[in-house]
């Protein structure tokens, strides 16, 4: 048994967090600061953080992940690390030569207190960021949320920085994707350029970390949003933001800062969700859904009436990170699954919950829900009400393996498979590639199971 | 310049007919001049003198901020390398969530619970697969993490009622002046188990060598010793600094069960605390990773009067040489026969393997960037295939570990070092023996057996080759361009950069989720591996036809 000393009984916690189901802030921010074109994520703490963040990512995405640290010392830490971060800013510029630094915070800096905007004012001052390149910041202490709250304020930093109104109002949609796979961003932008809108995309992870291999290694890859894009973006029509927890609050703040009207979605994942998004672009953009999406869209109801069969009433547990766990609990039960057990890591507040409670509403059998819970309550959960399905990221094998429970992998990290960045669960075509991995699984068991008498040819 | 370097890159050159002084400059040529004074220091062409003398390396220094380079930190040493390991104690890190869930399963140490060492009867304990974590939230960062954590150690004992359990500090934690020493003793006197915690906050050090350091003396002082049971077995011993990555340990004990050497405890893969509690009582103290672990080995020769001696097993002549050295030390008719027969049983097999891959490895060329001692110690590995090392460096190594512990007197102790605590060691009154007398030792030493000594990576090296401490992501990829070699061993955060390259990268830390490479078989294993990666045939599809001849022609095909 790999997780051999799990108990069965659940006795309460208050202090020790087991098996977590999210991460700290600054990865989000690194990874949505690899979505600006050009652009280098700084860390400014020690060099563990950014060792770890990077590590992680590229575990994930097996791509490429440069990043840079201040690298305190004992020292920085008790004077402040303005020194080291102004030294950084010149370094990079001077062997790297992004663009643009997107520096954030670690719960060392936060803790000492350093105030980043006025040690960049300073590296101005002293003429170490050249002209026409920028320095952007975001504040993202670990002790607060989690790597979905980093992700969120990097990503609102983006439109504190360099959003501008410049008085006329284009016919650009922006897109915020949330925190999602490259793969994903790019059907996000995908569906909207069928539907013939223009848009501007924030973060754009698409192309950064699902690089080609030419054998010429380009540090600053194709993809990502532009600083120009980035500035632009306050004068667009409007915005769609997918995801509360991820998106909203650079929506809001775009919306505040140069009145560009947003709507906050559901991540597009699975059919009624997927058709929000479109719906809400038709309107947003003034424009029709054309056949090609209607095309698509028929496509995955009758895959949904072909499939029924297996998927009604299994029992699912589902461990993730916030905007994508709502998603897909509307989305299954929408399948007439049921949803049984539910966990996100991130602190998401009272309002998420209300609304993970009202997606189960219609399921028959008992739901447990926490936000946040971890993964060893996830596991508890498990042992006491077994189901016929997994959905978490690849830490969840280890349950799935020690409770026999056929998993299928969402989320963040995914270090044993590939596709994620390739093939997008978003969207009617990314719900076909969704409903594929989960039927797989479960057909998978289900011929596994069958003894020599009741094996099916056709299913 | 563009038209030099495709020159240069080239098959046909070697090391050799580079300046090496050239390629150093052109290194440093991008840098702000107070990078480029501190990186010259770090980038040292090798010459080795008649006695063995190397040129001097500054290493174990700052990071330049800015440059992106692989290190990790204090945190990471502490809890991911020496204590994570450890299957039989529970880990908690104190702090905000984001470390100990980065360090939670990440670093591949096999272990198997329901064997035990030294064949007692085993009691399953296995938490390795578990991440424990106080989660720190504002409100500690503001009113201080003690409450929340005795109250973690309480829930951790309650769920699980682990033997032992240690706390491992984070950043914040040293910052907002939290006494984890005190609580881990109200909590060690409150459970009646070993309860003890480390300082291992990530900004202490330069690297994750300061954590090692910290580890090693929390062991030390909270754990060997406390079993002073002599445990059955012949040529007791324990073997120091290898990790069990893709089961490196799990080889390097066949061989010592084939042999009759009994391994009392091992630091730390596959290691239980047990074993550490006992591990003073073992004859001899073998190193396999000198940066990471030679402080409890010194500590223990101190205290307990038990010698060390560097070893290395990732190598097939290595490993054979290891053994060899082991059955000098006992010196011993029937343990030096046994070690011979084992050899001789095992090594056609390896020789025949390695004669089959060589005449497709031999001439290419490589370059180890990458930990402690790896960089060293995958040479030897590299010299059978015939794949010659151009260049090589530590993330996180000292000055011993390049250039030998005979310049241990003339290290300088800087700010950073210092900051980390050196125990005071005294004989115990009681425990203390010397395992061997002096003039045995001396004999021994006269036969070529060297104790407590480590001679270091570069008296080892080619003159002419670049030995670089602490690489940066820059001068990584200015290697690449000017040498393109044929393979390329560092990290998990390295390795798709350098593939972008177009080179194969072999990770020295996880093994690219292989292995084992130690001992007999798994020389055997790496052969193939890497034949496998400088062979591919991926590399040859980077180009698509139509870019190779991108002229249109003037018909259709079909015409
Ligand atoms: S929790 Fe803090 S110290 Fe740990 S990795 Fe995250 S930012 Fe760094
Ligand atoms: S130097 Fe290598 S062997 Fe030593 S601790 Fe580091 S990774 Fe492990």
């Amino acid at each position: 048994m790999l997780l051999r000393h799990t108990p069965t009984e659940i006795k309460e916690r208050s202090a020790l967090t087991v098996n977590p189901a999210k991460t700290c802030q600054p990865i989000g921010a690194m990874y949505a600061a690899l979505g600006v074109h050009g652009c280098l994520p700084h860390s400014h703490g020690s060099q563990g953080c950014y060792a770890y963040h990077r590590s992680a990512l590229t575990r994930h995405f097996k791509e490429p992940v440069v990043a840079a640290t201040s690298a305190f010392t004992e020292g920085a830490s008790v004077f402040g690390g303005q020194a080291n971060l102004v030294q950084a800013i010149d370094n990079i510029f001077t062997v790297y030569n992004p663009e643009v630094i997107a520096v954030h915070t670690t719960c060392l800096s936060e803790t000492i207190g350093d105030d980043v905007p006025q040690i960049v004012a300073k590296a101005k001052a002293d003429g170490k960021v050249p002209e026409g390149k920028y320095v952007f910041h975001a504040n993202t202490p670990s002790y607060v949320g989690s790597h979905v709250t980093g992700f969120a304020n990097m990503t609102k930093a983006m439109v504190e920085y360099f959003a501008e109104a410049n008085g006329l109002k284009s016919k650009t949609i922006n897109l915020i994707p949330g925190y999602v796979e490259p793969a994903d961003m790019a059907e996000i932008r995908r569906l909207a350029t069928v539907m013939g809108i223009t848009t501007i995309m924030f973060p754009d992870t698409a192309k950064v970390l699902n690089g080609p291999l030419t054998g010429k290694y380009k540090m600053f890859p194709e993809g990502g949003v532009t600083i120009n894009e980035l500035q632009k973006c306050g004068s667009s029509a409007g915005t769609v933001a997918l995801g509360r927890i991820a998106s909203m609050p650079a929506a809001r703040a775009l919306d505040a800062k140069c009145k560009v009207p947003c709507q906050i979605l559901d991540l597009p994942i699975g059919l009624t969700a997927t058709d929000a998004f479109v719906d809400t672009l038709r309107q947003t953009a003034g424009v029709s859904v054309p056949d090609a999406i209607n095309l698509e869209r028929g496509q995955l109801v009758d895959t949904i009436s072909d499939w029924h069969q297996y998927l009604y009433g299994k029992r699912v547990a589902i461990v993730g990170d916030p905007d994508q766990v709502l998603a897909l609990t509307r989305f299954l039960v929408g399948l007439d699954m049921r949803p049984v057990h539910i966990i996100t890591g991130s602190p998401s507040g009272k309002k998420y919950e209300k609304s993970l409670r009202d997606a189960v509403a219609r399921v028959p059998d008992a739901v447990n829900i926490r936000v946040p819970g971890d993964m060893l309550l996830f596991h508890q959960w498990l042992k006491n009400n077994p189901v016929d399905l997994i959905i978490g990221n690849t830490y969840a094998k280890y349950i799935a393996k020690d409770e026999d429970i056929p998993l299928v992998r969402y989320g963040f990290p995914i270090y044993d498979r590939m596709g994620h960045s390739y093939f997008s669960t978003m969207g009617y075509r990314g719900a076909l590639r969704l409903m594929e991995k989960i039927l797989d699984a479960i057909l998978d068991r289900k011929d596994r199971d069958a003894d020599d008498i009741t094996m099916e040819l056709v299913m | 310049m563009a038209k030099a370097t495709s020159k240069l890159a080239t098959e046909s050159i070697k090391l050799e007919n580079h300046d090496p002084e050239k390629i150093k400059a052109r290194l440093l040529a991008k840098y702000p001049p107070k990078v480029a004074r501190k990186r010259a220091k770090q980038i040292v062409v090798n010459k080795v003198d008649r006695d063995g003398k190397v040129p001097v390396i500054s290493s174990n220094v700052r990071t330049v901020p800015g440059l992106i380079g692989q290190r990790g930190c204090c945190y990471a040493g502490c809890k991911g390398v020496v204590l994570g390991p450890t299957r039989d104690i529970i880990n908690i890190t104190h702090g905000p969530i984001g470390c100990g869930y980065y360090s939670w399963l990440t670093r591949r140490n096999q272990t198997d619970p329901d064997k035990a060492a030294n064949g007692q009867a085993s009691d399953g304990h296995n938490f390795m697969t578990y991440c424990f974590s106080t989660d720190m939230q504002d409100e500690e960062i503001i009113f201080g993490g003690e409450k929340k954590l005795k109250q973690a150690i309480q829930e951790a004992y309650d769920n699980f009622k682990p033997k032992a359990i240690a706390v491992f500090s984070t950043c914040p934690v040293g910052l907002i002046g939290d006494d984890v020493h005190a609580v881990c003793r109200e909590m060690k006197a409150k459970l009646g188990i070993n309860v003890f915690g480390f300082s291992c906050e990530g900004y202490k050090g330069v690297s994750q060598s300061a954590g090692h350091h910290i580890a090693n003396n929390g062991i030390f002082t909270h754990v060997v010793g406390l079993d002073d049971t002599i445990t059955a077995g012949k040529y007791r011993i324990n073997l120091l600094g290898e990790y069990n990555i893709g089961g490196d340990a799990f080889e390097i004990e066949r061989l010592f069960e084939r042999c009759g050497i009994t391994l009392v405890s091992s630091y730390s893969g596959n290691s239980s605390i047990d074993a550490f509690a006992n591990s003073h009582t073992a004859d001899l103290n073998l190193i396999m990773c000198h940066r990471s672990i030679n402080y409890v080995a010194e500590m223990m020769e101190t205290k307990y009067g038990v010698p060390w001696i560097k070893v290395n097993f990732i190598g097939a002549a290595a490993t054979a040489k290891s053994l060899r050295k082991i059955a000098q030390y006992f010196d011993e008719e029937e343990l030096t026969a046994q070690v011979e027969a084992v050899i001789a049983d095992e090594l056609p097999a390896v020789t025949a393997a390695c004669e089959e891959i060589r005449p497709r490895t031999v001439g290419k060329r490589a370059m180890l960037f990458v930990g402690g001692s790896r960089a060293h110690h995958y040479q030897e590995l590299f010299g059978e295939l015939g794949i010659k090392t151009l260049s090589a460096g530590y993330e996180f190594g000292h000055r011993d570990d390049y250039e030998g512990r005979r310049v241990l007197p003339d290290i300088k102790v800087d700010a950073d070092s210092r900051n980390i605590e050196e125990l005071e060691i005294q004989p115990d009154p009681e425990r203390f023996h010397p395992r061997i007398d002096e003039a045995k030792r001396k004999t021994l030493e006269a036969e070529g057996l060297g104790f407590s000594d480590y001679e270091g990576m570069m008296p080892e090296m080619p003159d002419g080759s670049m030995v670089i401490d602490d690489l940066s992501q820059y001068e990584t990829d200015e290697l690449i361009r000017i040498f393109k070699p044929d393979l390329f061993c560092a990290g998990i955060k390295e390795k798709y950069a350098v593939q972008k390259h177009g080179i194969p990268l072999k990770q020295l830390h996880s093994y690219d989720y292989g292995g084992p490479y130690a001992g007999f078989k798994g020389a055997i294993n790496f052969y193939k591996e890497i034949d496998r990666m400088v062979n591919s045939r991926v590399w040859e599809y980077m180009q698509a036809p139509w870019e190779a001849s991108p002229e249109l022609s003037a018909t259709y095909a079909w015409e």
